[in-house]
């Protein structure tokens, strides 16, 4: 299986925010492209689920579920837009 | 809120006593990937370990293999709840790497082509307990299962194993990897079954 | 339900939480894939285009989950899936063969304001593209549209193997009117042997059957990964603004 995209993180974030976030736009700290988190590339095969940059491939987010409790990194991302609905 | 699906059972599963706790058996040998998969030429390949003074020990791939290819029999344990057990590999024994490296250092950093990164103890590297993994089931590592060469550390959960493994790193700490540092447990044996912090 | 923006429910307020699903009806969709009716008496409704994650669990507590798209919309307490069986899967093949009547899933949704398309946003034209199963969000949007009776010119360019593989055969069709086109484009076995027709989408094909990055259409476009980056890759060289191209990606298992 290849990657996915960030449409098939909304499932992991919405259990800890209370905005869908994957329409949000934000800048990747790697290459400085601005683009909206659906349009991430999502590997989703792997010990978590790893969110990186369409442009340079740069992880933007992780997602690490351990049932009872989760770890979001959102070390790649900066100037995260939320727009009010 | 959570229910057991009625007729639902996953993927087949069996219960062994070599299997840690929480682990089933699979006889297939399942991709993980966190990202794009690096194809990289053994022309190109290069091996470095880099010590406390920032020197560079280097080996071409000509070079590694000179150092001997050993056979190898090892269970693998992958933090995603999967084993494989007596899987034949061969490799290069990280303890021939480290024969002309001197570091004070008790710890290191592996790098990956790709930027994957994974911390491990000089000592579970040692004495016999890691290599430098060139082949598996009796075929050259596919990219998909890390090669040209990975790291193969089988007594600690197989994310230690990096693929496309290309140096090591040494360091004073025990500073956190790439899984280590979102969520995953710092060391990871699967016997104590150290999954997460 | 209503296209009026004032009286529009307000998709804000329906927050993603976990339900639970009661199988009413199954049925085979395409020879691969099936259609599974759902009641879930707590859901909120959803836009056209959403997703939801479903989760199983095992006797021994072992969990799967998958994202699906949904291919019903609206304020409704039933959920329609079309789900396409993926060999070597592990919640695919169960959820299409040994699904029965009456029993139960855990569903977390609604999922997704990304690919999502709702009534009266814009006149703007809208262009879906599917490759496969990735028709199922698309029809939603499709369907959606004309419930709205909106105005908005829409086509769809659905690439699939064969007429037996075609989701939603007599909806689609059904939908076919002034206000939306359906093109396939077979890649395997065109009906009444036209076999001229058969293959893959291009560029070409694009260029010839989609309408013009000149009208500004916005752009939704669902199937495997292979397909949509390509897609997406010829929509940008024909011309369309990347903010105009919403793609979304499958590959579950």
């Amino acid at each position: 299986m290849t990657h996915l995209d960030g449409n098939v993180l909304a499932g992991a974030l919405a259990d800890i925010f209370s905005v869908d976030l994957t329409p949000a736009s934000a800048r990747c700290t790697g290459c400085g492209a601005v683009a909206q988190l659906a349009e991430a590339m999502v590997y989703t095969n792997a010990p978590g689920i790893v969110a990186r940059c369409a442009t340079c491939d740069h992880v933007l987010a992780t997602v690490v579920d351990a049932g009872d409790r989760l770890w979001l990194s959102l070390t790649g991302l900066s100037g995260i837009e939320l727009r009010r609905a | 809120m959570s229910f057991v699906t009625r007729g639902f059972s996953g993927r087949a599963r069996e219960r062994d006593p070599r299997l840690p706790p929480g682990q089933t058996l699979v006889q297939d040998w399942p991709v993980l990937s966190a990202g794009p998969t690096p194809r990289i030429d053994t022309a190109e390949w290069e091996f470095v370990i880099r010590d406390e003074t920032g020197a560079d020990h280097r080996w071409s791939w000509d070079e590694l293999l000179a150092l001997g290819v050993e056979d190898i029999t090892a269970d693998i344990h992958c933090v995603t709840h999967w084993s494989k057990l007596e899987m034949p590999w061969r490799g290069v024994s990280v303890d021939k790497l480290f024969e002309n490296v001197e570091s004070q250092y008790d710890y290191v950093m592996a790098h990956s082509y790709g930027g994957y990164t994974t911390n491990v103890p000089l000592e579970d590297l040692l004495d016999g307990r890691a290599w430098i993994a060139i082949e598996a089931d009796g075929e050259p590592l596919d990219p998909e299962h890390g090669g040209p060469a990975r790291l193969l550390v089988p007594h600690l959960y197989f994310w230690k194993s990096a693929k496309w493994v290309r140096g090591l790193v040494m360091m004073p700490d025990d500073d956190p990897g790439f899984w280590e540092q979102n969520g995953y447990h710092l060391r990871g044996d699967p016997w104590k079954e150290e999954r997460y912090w | 339900m209503s296209a009026d923006p004032l009286t529009r429910p307000d998709t804000a307020r329906r927050r993603p939480a976990w339900h639970v699903a009661t199988v009413a009806e199954l049925a085979p969709e395409t020879p691969t894939a099936a259609r599974l009716v759902l009641d879930v008496p707590t859901w909120p409704g959803n836009d056209a285009g959403a997703h939801l994650d479903v989760r199983l669990t095992a006797p021994d507590g072992y969990q799967a989950t998958r994202s699906y798209s949904i291919a019903s919309s609206g304020e409704t307490s039933r959920v329609v899936l079309a789900v396409d069986e993926v060999p070597d899967g592990e919640v695919s093949p169960f959820l299409v063969r040994e699904l029965r009547p009456g029993d139960q899933l855990e569903l977390h949704g609604p999922l997704g304001a990304f690919f999502v398309w709702q009534p009266s946003r814009d006149d703007r034209p809208v262009q879906l593209i599917a490759g496969g199963s990735g028709v199922v969000p698309l029809y939603a949007m499709a369907a959606s549209h004309a419930a709205a009776a909106d105005p908005a010119p829409f086509r769809l360019l659905y690439s699939v193997r064969t007429p037996r593989h075609v989701f939603f055969a007599d909806e689609l069709a059904a939908l076919v009117g002034p206000a939306f086109d359906l093109d396939l484009a077979y890649t395997r076995e065109a009906p009444d042997g036209r076999q001229g027709d058969i293959g893959r989408i291009t560029k070409d094909t694009l260029a010839a059957r989609t309408i013009p990055a000149a009208r500004r259409p916005q752009v939704f476009v669902c199937g495997p990964t292979g397909f949509v980056e390509a897609v997406a890759s010829w929509l940008r060289a024909l011309g369309h603004a990347a903010a105009d191209i919403r793609t979304e990606r499958f590959g579950g298992t």
